[in-house]
């Protein structure tokens, strides 16, 4: 039973990454009609943009301090962070600690940014073009992005922490009444659960109850009538792109303690978040997100070393042949609805 | 015996009986037309001929079998060619191939791995294909792409392809569904030229009158799923139930 | 052909043109086929001289793309691209998993090198049949979908044949080391001596074997490997011409163009796409057991998404549908990846001497994000603006130059060809 509760936890944080990448993938093919490639590359920036402001808020400039010396005899070098200069040293580091929750308010606005630049700039000429287009020109696109990044922060994962107060686990198991030290549990993978359910939840939200949310509903399941209706569709879809586009980058900004920010992060989620979209049903939003957290959660089941001693390579295949499997009985995935994407 | 015979036929989609008792007979070499108002019927009754759906009950028979159930390219094998609503055709192809495409499906089944010859060197489709092309008189137009033909064109280019392969009932599913008059007007001499050139059997599904009286030699009128009367195009003009179900007007 | 006798005159040359195109070329090939097809020939079997057109140790050597490796991979992708243009160009359908028909075929030749004969027939005829059979099994499950369904499939199961091969099937597939013909290897036909690694061979030739000739400061080198790809590409270019032109593959093209007209007319859409599926991933295979027979080795990145993503680019660059395209785009991606790829700063700096020094250090750090370790990024960019501007790819760019250097000549005087009656010719497949 522990052991049950353990790999459903685990599943949690891949799944919750899932579930906000599919999100936004159906939010821009339900809306704009395009596949997006591109989308992990959306979450890889999310992930940088905490690495750069980390590098911003660690910015230092040295001086020396005359009371220590180093073992050559030198003055020791200090280095003192500007923010701790300029707001303080409880401040400052508490600043410095915080980078990765802090990251979340920078991130926003480059998210948006990027996103009104990415369906202005390229995406918006795409929208009548056949779909292995728009897979190429996105597929393109995130090789050019993964690649400025790679450029600017190399190819080496860069660590970036947690704020301390989140650094290590917590029994859970405890808690529920089982054994102490049974269901070991990082904090920052339950607080990055939490946040995915909240994100998820303000976006269904946001789409119920607000007009807006309500025309773009409307505008997913028929454009032409409502476009006809005198609404201007196109503009709305643009910011579903830009609030898909922080939706992801905030999936990444968050990710960044579980796996250190690497270039190719991007498309190795991507792949998969595909997989998922697809496992829910194209233009879905629920099934996007069900399936999200049902996909990260049979991962962590399949890396049992019960079921790996079963069925060796499990772990590493069972997304793939869950998906296989529910395309072939469910075609349109598991909340599909009818005529979407078949031609 | 007709060549296609439908013999109560029942559909229903949750509490709507689409058809009810339908019960249809085409005659062989005739023009048959099957006309109603909007929500006959009209177009399950289509479907269910060309096996996309499945009566509740009853039966479809060409040429004394069932046709229920079986996939569209092997009720085209049996011998029933379909023109759609608006023309499908393959735009990406020549005229040219677009004929002779149907001619390689009808002499090689629906199936052949063929791909050491060269398309011209098959004498005799590319034969058939001239043929046919120069009797609805578009061998000049024979390297174009298809995309790119009239609309009037588009709609010769489809029955060429069905008729290249001679077949023995040909389906017209509003054939001149959104047409000017003129274009109307040429579509229904195509057809009446086809049918006294081939003596093909054509069952016409339509709900404009004008082509269905130029054409017809039997109609059946369909009123909320089932056949109102069926009758000549003279008998039917002034049939009071068929005002009524056109025009609500108590008879 | 009685009606013909009636047509008026203008259709009559119209019959006649038909005629005339399918005479006149060899090998069962129209004229213009049979054109293309002698130039890649020609330009294949003299790639040694024409891709070293610059004398050794020059400085504009670093260009020259002449040697043994890089031919190889050159036809050898080529193969790999046409075989997948056959299913992209023709069906439409987009396979985003293509990598593992390669994998699959490479890890069946090397088996057949290390138990059966190092002589690289066999092993190439298995990795065509151990990829002919895995593609039937994909194409069997994955094209029961279409559109981006389709993809997705295929990139789950070229995702799941790379996990297994990485983990589970280490066995089979040496893990993450991959295959190598080691010197513990005895081949059953092959007279190995102890100790001694086998090598690659042909009846005995060697696949290493060169034979160099100096001309003055140029160096060419004729690589046994090299000529024997060259002739398998050959072989499976000529194929694919036949298949363009025959008709197979024109239901396949009316497939991609109207599947209900298609399935209306009495064709079972099915089996031509699966058969299409199969051809192309037997090509694939064929690529795979080359790759093996060139260079004895095998590893499961081979099988790696971006593989397929690879030669999907080298389709659509050159041009997807076409017969030239793939092979265009398989060779431009290649050259492009291993010069753009070998150029570094100093190299830079040398080019750009002459501009002034701030200039110069502006320049060069301007185009430094593109060269060496930066070559995708150019690859990425190159491929955003060939989707962007010329979806044709270089094929159509080719023939936009061809139309407006006929334009500007043909301006003047020169009777026009009579646009009016001819208002869109149908792009001839291929040129």
């Amino acid at each position: 039973m522990d052991g049950f509760i353990l790999q459903i936890l685990n599943g949690l944080d891949k799944g919750s990454a899932y579930a906000l990448i599919a999100l936004g993938l159906t939010l821009i093919f339900g809306t704009l009609g395009v596949v997006n490639f591109a989308h992990g590359a959306l979450f890889m920036i999310g992930a940088f943009c905490a690495v750069t402001l980390n590098r911003l808020l660690t910015l230092s400039y040295v001086t020396e301090d005359p009371s220590r010396t180093d073992f050559l005899g030198n003055p020791a070098k200090v280095e003192t962070p500007y923010v701790v200069d300029w707001f303080g040293e409880s401040v400052g580091l508490a600043m410095i600690d915080w980078v990765v929750p802090l990251a979340i308010l920078f991130s926003i606005p480059i998210m948006v940014a990027v996103g009104l630049i990415m369906e202005r700039g390229l995406i918006k000429h795409f929208y009548k073009r056949p779909h292995a287009d728009q897979i190429l020109v996105t597929f393109g696109l995130a090789i050019v992005l993964q690649e400025i990044i790679k450029y600017y922060y190399g190819a080496n994962p860069i660590p970036t922490p947690a704020p301390e107060a989140f650094v290590g686990t917590f029994d859970f198991g405890a808690m529920l009444g089982f054994e102490p030290f049974t269901i070991l549990y990082p904090y920052w993978r339950l607080v990055y659960f939490v946040f995915a359910v909240i994100l998820i939840g303000a976006v269904f939200a946001f789409l119920q109850f607000t007009t807006f949310g309500m025309v773009v509903r409307a505008g997913m399941a028929d454009r032409e009538t409502v476009g006809l209706l005198g609404i201007n569709i196109d503009r709305r879809f643009t910011l579903m792109f830009a609030l898909a586009a922080v939706v992801a980058g905030l999936a990444g900004v968050m990710y960044t303690p579980i796996i250190s920010p690497n270039y190719h992060m991007g498309m190795d989620f991507l792949v998969l978040s595909f997989v998922v979209v697809v496992v829910g049903g194209m233009g879905s939003l629920p099934g996007a997100v069900a399936a999200g957290f049902l996909l990260g959660i049979l991962e962590s089941f399949a890396s049992m070393p019960v079921a790996i001693s079963i069925i060796p390579g499990i772990n590493q295949i069972i997304i793939y042949l869950v998906a296989i499997v529910i395309l072939l009985t469910r075609p349109r995935g598991l909340m599909g609805r009818k005529g979407v994407m078949e031609e | 015996m007709g060549i296609l015979e439908v013999k109560g036929v029942n559909k229903r989609f949750g509490g709507l009986q689409a058809l009810g008792d339908v019960n249809l007979s085409v005659q062989e070499k005739s023009v048959h037309a099957i006309i109603g108002p909007n929500g006959a019927g009209k177009s399950t009754l289509l479907n269910c001929l060309i096996g996309k759906l499945i009566p509740d009950t009853g039966s479809v028979m060409f040429d004394g079998k069932s046709v229920l159930g079986r996939k569209p390219h092997e009720i085209c094998q049996m011998g029933i060619s379909r023109v759609f609503q608006t023309p499908e055709i393959f735009g990406d192809l020549t005229v040219f191939e677009n004929v002779m495409i149907p001619c390689f499906a009808k002499r090689d089944g629906a199936f052949r791995l063929h791909a050491i010859e060269t398309v011209m060197s098959e004498k005799d489709i590319v034969e058939q294909a001239e043929a046919m092309l120069s009797e609805v008189s578009m061998l000049d137009k024979r390297h174009m792409l298809a995309s790119s033909l009239s609309r009037g064109d588009k709609r010769r280019l489809e029955m060429a392809m069905c008729l290249v392969q001679q077949p023995r009932l040909l389906l017209l599913d509003e054939p001149t569904a959104g047409m000017a008059r003129a274009d109307t007007n040429n579509t229904i001499d195509l057809l009446k030229e086809i049918h006294e050139k081939r003596d093909i059997t054509m069952a016409i599904i339509e709900h404009d009158m004008h082509v269905v009286f130029s054409l017809a030699q039997r109609i059946t009128v369909l009123a909320q799923g089932s056949p109102l009367v069926e009758d000549t195009p003279a008998n039917i003009k002034g049939h009071p139930k068929v005002r009524e179900a056109y025009l609500g007007e108590t008879a | 052909m009685t009606d013909q006798t009636q047509n008026p005159p203008a259709i009559a040359t119209g019959a006649q043109s038909t005629v005339k195109a399918s005479r006149g070329g060899m090998l069962g090939l129209t004229a213009n086929d049979f054109r293309l097809f002698l130039i890649v020939l020609v330009i294949t079997f003299l790639a040694p001289f024409i891709l070293n057109p610059f004398p050794e140790g020059s400085a504009l050597a670093q260009f020259n793309a002449g040697y043994p490796d890089l031919m190889q991979r050159f036809v050898i992708f080529g193969i790999f691209a046409i075989g997948f243009n056959i299913l992209f160009g023709l069906t439409g359908y987009l396979s985003f998993g293509h990598a593992a028909f390669l994998g699959v075929g490479s890890y069946g030749a090397i088996w057949m090198m290390k138990l059966l004969t190092l002589n690289v027939i066999p092993a190439i005829i298995m990795a065509i049949i151990v990829a002919g059979i895995f593609a039937l099994m994909v194409g069997y499950v994955s094209l029961r979908r279409s559109g981006i369904y389709f993809s997705i499939l295929t990139l789950a199961f070229a995702q799941m044949s790379y996990a297994l091969a990485y983990s589970v099937l280490t066995p089979i597939t040496g893990g993450e080391t991959g295959l190598q013909i080691k010197n513990t290897d005895r081949p059953l036909l092959s007279n190995i001596q102890d100790g001694e690694i086998g090598r690659a061979n042909l009846f005995g030739l060697e696949m290493r074997s060169s034979f160099e000739l100096e001309l003055g400061a140029w160096l060419f080198t004729f690589n046994a490997g090299y000529y024997i790809a060259a002739v398998v590409m050959l072989l499976a270019f000529y194929m694919s011409i036949r298949l363009f032109r025959s008709p197979f593959g024109m239901m396949l093209r009316a497939v991609k163009s109207n599947q209900q007209r298609m399935n209306y007319t009495g064709l079972n859409s099915k089996p031509y796409t699966l058969a299409a599926f199969v051809i192309s991933g037997m090509y694939a295979g064929l690529a795979g057991g080359l790759m093996v027979a060139m260079d004895t080795q095998v590893g499961p990145e081979r099988m790696f998404w971006t593989a397929s993503g690879e030669v999907v680019l080298m389709a659509i660059l050159g041009g997807a549908g076409t017969l030239i395209g793939p092979v265009l785009g398989a060779g431009f991606i290649k050259y492009m990846e291993n010069i753009i790829s070998k150029i570094n700063s100093t190299i830079l700096h040398e080019w750009f001497f002459w501009l002034p020094d701030g200039l110069e250090n502006f320049v060069v750090a301007l185009i430094y994000p593109f060269i060496g370790k930066g070559w995708h990024l150019t690859l990425g960019i190159m491929f955003m603006a060939v989707v962007i501007f010329l979806p044709g790819g270089l094929v159509e760019g080719g023939q936009r130059i061809a139309g407006w250097i006929k334009n500007r000549r043909g301006s003047g005087d020169g009777p026009d060809k009579d646009p009016e009656h001819h208002p869109k010719q149908a792009p001839h497949v291929g040129e």
